[in-house]
């Protein structure tokens, strides 16, 4: 079952060789973004120096950006055709998360919204 | 299409049919292993937005007991932040060095990422017993038990990580750097990053916003 | 020392329970009896219980999945006796705390041990095959899987004569199933047989995955791939999608029992319906994975079976897709009548009724292949034809339970026990069915015998129709589901015609049951010498029957979807291709004795022995780390033996 290592083979997330973000710079440059993304967090949570109903929305877009660097730095996600299966199967992976978690929290506040008030909690 | 055209073996096959149409026969084993062990990681995401959407919907529930914004204390949240990110880093290092055959610097940064990873687990382990003493424990409320359990899943996924690179580390002094123990490190790093994903989310969703 | 382990556990004075678990008690002991005294211990090991090979774990499978159809059936024909009977002053036989249980275990096996195994077992077998490749992605794993899946069914029988099950209903609904209400170790049970089994199917997910989108035949695109193959793809996405949120569900509700966490809990702040919006959002994906290899198997029986290539082989792909996609849409469905509002109920049944447009198509396209095709009607087509009625009956129920206004009126009745037996029974079984009888002489060398196999699906038919259709009705006219008792005699004919039911259902499992024992005993006159039996379409039809371990002395090179079929067309190859050397996995006891150790941990978590769930789960890691330290894993065969098999087996290879 072992084929030879084809010239065009498939693109694997974490694989070091031939790859653009294989380089101590790159991982560097990650780093540096990571933990810049890392500061924002704290300082927009802590701060008011975002507007205070959009801190949320601030705090989720800085995740994504942080995860994103993760993607592309650490685990050399490409957008070449070769890493379309892995492109793909992170899609799905994150489609599932997001109908797991924005479905049960729609569902359950809807519930929860239409419970009768309970003398206790 | 000729019957001689069916006996030529798989690496005969013309390069067009390889890339991105998915006709360029088997893979190779470190592709195979690799997307396995990214479906995998993909799995465990799912396990954990389960417990990210109890957490979501049970963050309020705090039964008249502690609240999150009385018990997190977002110092050490930082610093335990800082020590997982800074071990991904040297994960990554360390597996620069392995692929290129450089044991020293791959031990010197295995090293380094279990002393970072030891570290994170040991500010968390003290903030959970912090908030056990304060009688803040997970059978306080369903808050409580939401946020224990999913924190601590993911603590005992790093402590996982931490024993699995013990023992990937002495395969590899056993070993040496060859193909099967790089596979199995390169799983092992992959693992690791996705950990750290992981934390991006629970230090933002439940640290963060949870004042 | 043994928890809460003692000999009160052990129903001495329940008749039933005690009796039935004595006899399987000593068919086991025979059985283990017989095969030491004929020296079979060392085949058995080397041949079947260390095996990687997905031919053998798919017939392992599927040979747990009929074994447990039994156990499954005897719950369901005591409940059904125990309806028919229990009507007005009289009170039946099954007092309810044994009722509950049996229809608790009745549909945990069913589902967990019956259908889950049956559908994997028959992917595990014909994919690689039918990818033109040897064997799936990671076959230790594979083999762990498996073997993970029999400590579930393992644990879970055990809970018959030690112990007692869940009678909380195979959903396990807290706070039914807290420790306040449920004090006893019957939902330990089903949840630690279910948490073990459970990391087995995920095993196999991801092995699937793997294996069909990285390893194919060269040449083989993925708008060449057998429709089966596509349906397995999707329905192993759908498991490693679904899967995992089970797992974490269940260790909320282990948690909540066992440390006295308060996620699901009525007091501190739990929230119950968090439990079934996790448990459905596991449970509609899952009934997707059961179905979609059943569809892939239909679709390669009826393109077989009709002489033609199946119709719109593009539309069935993307289908599929959808159907994958959208079965993580619906899961409200489950639970419209828990109080979500109108703009929730309605997104969901407004998806739910979707759903069923691409079922509609693959319908369609089955029919329109049937359309002016020589349709043989061996037994696998008589279940296909049989499912596709069938199936568009429950189908169509199940868009009637899709409008919420109509399920406020039928949800939890005997209508929707009958809608989905309907398409798990016209569905899944029938497709299993069909997939045993048609890939059995490529596993064994030999057809199973045709008439008695009609003859099964026969009883099957007609015993579906018997048993369920009264339900519908039974629903509508107001019977809930899971009666012990029956309050309205009115009720009772139906009841009766539901019985009789049951009982034709049993001679179709009779009918197979003699089925296997009439086909072994004759196998001589029904040999496979050719190795395609159903001129059939597909690679794994020009294999050797059985074939040989490594499935293809060279893989076949694809140029086409139906491959076989061209490659029939174009002739076959005079001389002999030249022969290299193969690389076989090794066996490997990493599969069976993690699971020894799994039982143990299982058990000793139930009864709450801990220092022996902890030397359980001590060992079954080590066990992982020795078989994680190995380097070589395979064994060559070499060209030489290579052409050697090859010229011994009867078959040339088109390929």
């Amino acid at each position: 079952m072992d084929a030879p290592e084809h010239l065009f083979d498939d693109r694997t997330p974490g694989v070091e060789e031939h790859e653009p973000t294989a380089s101590y710079q790159s991982y560097t440059v990650g780093l540096g973004l990571a933990i810049l993304a890392t500061i924002a967090s704290f300082v927009v949570s802590q701060t008011s120096l975002l507007w205070p109903p959009g801190i949320p929305v601030g705090l989720i877009v800085l995740a994504f950006a942080q995860i994103g660097v993760h993607l592309v730095f650490f685990l050399h996600l490409g957008s070449g055709p070769d890493s379309t299966n892995n492109i793909l199967a992170l899609a799905f992976g994150v489609l599932i998360v997001f109908l797991v978690i924005t479905g049960s929290v729609w569902i359950i506040a809807n519930l929860n919204s239409n419970m009768m008030p309970m003398s206790m909690q | 299409m000729t019957i001689a055209a069916i006996d030529r073996a798989p690496t005969e096959v013309p390069t067009e049919l390889a890339r991105g149409r998915g006709g360029g026969g088997p893979a190779s084993k470190r592709v195979v292993v690799a997307y396995g062990f990214w479906i995998f990681i993909l799995s465990d995401m799912v396990m954990f937005s389960a417990l990210f959407a109890a957490y979501a919907v049970l963050r309020g529930n705090t039964a008249g007991g502690p609240t999150g914004a009385e018990l997190f204390d977002l110092h050490r949240v930082f610093i335990e932040t800082i020590c997982l990110l800074l071990s991904s880093y040297t994960c990554g290092l360390g597996a620069l060095s392995a692929e290129r055959r450089q044991p020293a610097r791959f031990f010197t940064f295995a090293v380094l990422t279990f002393v970072l990873g030891a570290a994170f687990l040991f500010i968390e382990v003290s903030e959970f017993a912090h908030m056990v003493e304060k009688g803040a424990g997970p059978s306080r409320s369903g808050f409580l038990s939401a946020f224990f359990t999913l924190v601590g899943t993911h603590g005992v996924h790093v402590a996982s990580g931490l024993i699995a690179l013990i023992y990937l580390t002495a395969q590899v002094i056993a070993k040496g750097l060859q193909a099967t123990t790089l596979r199995r490190l390169l799983c092992w790093s992959l693992f690791w990053h996705a950990l750290d994903i992981v934390w991006v989310g629970v230090f933002t969703l439940v640290y963060l916003m949870g004042d | 020392m043994l928890g809460r382990l003692s000999w009160a556990a052990i129903p001495f004075n329940e008749p039933l329970p005690l009796l039935s678990g004595a006899v399987v008690g000593i068919v086991i002991l025979a059985v283990l009896i017989a095969v030491t005294v004929k020296g079979w211990w060392p085949y058995l090991w080397r041949e079947w219980l260390t095996s990687v090979d997905h031919k053998r774990i798919g017939v392992m499978y599927v040979t747990l999945g009929l074994v447990m159809l039994l156990r499954g059936f005897s719950d369901a024909i005591m409940m059904r006796t125990q309806q028919a009977i229990a009507v007005g002053s009289a009170q039946g036989y099954l007092p309810p705390p044994h009722y509950d249980q049996v229809f608790s275990a009745h549909g945990t096996i069913m589902i967990f041990f019956v259908a889950m195994p049956l559908v994997i077992g028959l992917m595990n077998f014909a994919v690689p095959l039918q990818l033109g490749v040897r064997d799936v992605a990671f076959p230790v794993l594979n083999s762990v899987s498996l073997w993970l899946t029999a400590t579930g069914a393992l644990l879970i029988n055990l809970s018959l004569v030690i112990g007692n099950f869940a009678r909380t209903g195979w959903m396990g609904y807290p706070p039914l199933s807290e420790l306040a209400f449920s004090p006893d170790v019957g939902v330990d049970y089903y949840l630690w047989s279910l948490q073990i089994s459970g990391i087995g199917t995920l095993l196999t997910g991801i092995n699937f995955v793997t294996t069909i989108l990285k390893l194919r035949a060269p040449g083989m695109t993925y708008f060449r791939m057998p429709v089966f193959c596509w349906t397995a793809l999707a329905a192993n996405l759908l498991i490693v999608a679904a899967f995992p949120i089970l797992t974490a569900t269940f260790l909320m509700l282990l948690l909540d029992r066992h440390l006295g966490m308060h996620f699901f809990t009525n007091d501190a702040g739990g929230n119950q319906m968090m439990y079934v919006n996790l448990f459905w959002a596991w449970g509609h994906p899952e009934v997707y994975i059961l179905i979609l290899p059943a569809f892939g198997i239909f679709s390669e029986v009826v393109a077989t079976f009709s002489g033609k290539g199946l119709f719109s082989y593009r539309s069935m792909v993307w289908a599929t897709l959808g159907i994958c996609i959208l079965s993580f849409m619906v899961w409200l469905h489950h639970f419209f009548t828990m109080g979500a509002g109108a703009d929730v109920n309605a997104f969901f049944g407004i998806m739910s009724s979707i759903i069923a447009v691409p079922t509609g198509v693959k319908v369609f396209n089955w029919l329109f292949t049937m359309f002016r095709g020589r349709i043989v009607f061996r037994t696998p087509m008589l279940f296909a034809v049989g499912f596709i009625v069938t199936f568009v009956i429950g189908g169509l129920t199940g868009v009637l339970l899709a409008v919420p206004p109509v399920d406020f009126v039928v949800h939890n009745s005997a209508f929707l026990v009958a809608h989905f037996h309907n398409v798990i029974i016209g569905g899944v079984v029938f497709g299993a069915l069909a997939g045993i009888n048609y890939w059995f002489p490529k596993a064994f060398g030999f057809t199973l015998d045709d008439r008695l196999g009609k003859a099964s699906f026969w009883c099957w038919l007609i015993g579906f129709y018997l048993a369920f259709m009264p339900l519908y009705q039974l629903g509508l006219m107001g019977m809930t589901r899971r009666l012990q008792h029956i309050p309205d005699p009115s009720w009772q004919p139906l009841l009766l015609v539901a019985e009789a039911g049951a009982i034709v259902i049993f001679c179709g499992i009779l009918c197979q049951l003699a089925q296997l024992y009439v086909s072994i005993r004759t196998r001589e006159r029904r040999l496979d010498l050719s190795g395609d039996p159903w001129n059939g379409r597909t690679l794994e039809w020009s294999t050797s029957s059985p074939p040989p371990a490594y499935n293809f002395a060279v893989l076949p090179r694809v140029e086409t979807i139906d491959a076989f079929w061209y490659m029939k067309r174009a002739g076959r190859h005079p001389a002999e291709p030249a022969y290299e050397a193969i690389e076989v996995p090794r066996n490997s006891a990493a599969g069976f004795i993690t699971a020894f150790f799994a039982v143990v941990m299982g058990f000793s978590l139930i009864w709450q022995i801990w220092w022996l769930a902890v030397l359980g789960f001590l060992a079954a890691a080590t066990v992982v780390l020795i078989a994680g330290w190995r380097i070589e894993r395979e064994h060559e065969i070499s060209a030489a033996e290579v052409a050697q098999m090859e010229r011994a087996s009867e078959v040339r290879h088109p390929a």
